[in-house]
């Protein structure tokens, strides 16, 4: 299945519509990276909601997608995560390390706008 | 099949979680396996049990691989402690050459 990515101004929107397989993962990956490109976005946001199993394959591609957006000069925010989700990662060890996350969509927007705020 | 059991969306959730790393971890390894659930009676309680087994390389240090941040595969190297961690009950036989058999079990709460 794969991922819509919205643009909403200078952000981009993947928002995840079911459990995904490796292949869609990463197909998203590449897909996101592009589109950064294609429409100069300051940042992502990814929402996860809709996910709800997290293993060590999604939770590092979610993390290799911030660094490669990170290299491409705009940020990545995962929003989102589930209560249960957040407690297996955090039962199997995985850590999304420095990526930012939020509550949900409407969280991780405020956020975006708050830091961008001065810049646009 | 575990919601069915009784089990709260949260242990769903984990035992989930768990067999993707189990099933990760067959196709990484042993390219083939299989994974069976089934439900187990303990004396006064329920609970839901996952084997995963293959005839792949077999594991020759299980010690090692139950220690974290180990992996030969180029993994993140947090499968089998990290399972061990989200389930009840844990057993690992193995045998170089022979396969691999993961048997985890999550009791209800």
């Amino acid at each position: 299945m794969e991922v819509p990515i919205l643009k909403q101004g200078a952000f981009l929107i993947a928002t995840f519509q079911a459990a995904l397989s490796d292949a869609d993962l990463k197909h998203l990956r590449m897909g996101l990276v592009q589109q950064v490109v294609r429409f100069r976005s300051r940042a992502v946001i990814v929402d996860v909601t809709a996910m709800d199993v997290m293993d060590s394959f999604a939770s590092r591609t979610l993390r290799e997608i911030a660094q490669m957006i990170r290299l491409r000069g705009a940020e990545t925010v995962i929003v989102g995560i589930q209560p249960e989700v957040a407690f297996a990662m955090v039962q199997l060890g995985l850590t999304l390390e420095d990526v930012a996350t939020a509550l949900d969509l409407e969280e991780g927007l405020a956020y975006l706008n708050e830091k961008f705020k001065t810049a646009n | 099949m575990a919601a069915e059991l009784g089990f709260s969306t949260g242990d769903a959730t984990l035992i989930a979680a768990a067999i993707s790393e189990l099933a990760r971890n067959i196709v990484s390894y042993a390219r083939k396996g299989q994974i069976t659930l089934k439900t187990v009676n303990g004396l006064k309680r329920q609970g839901f049990a996952v084997i995963a087994s293959d005839d792949g390389p077999g594991i020759p240090d299980v010690q090692q691989a139950l220690r974290d941040g180990f992996s030969t595969s180029g993994s993140l190297g947090l499968g089998l402690p990290g399972v061990r961690r989200l389930m009840d009950e844990f057993e690992i036989t193995s045998q170089p050459g022979r396969g691999t058999t993961v048997t985890v079990k999550k009791w209800r709460q």
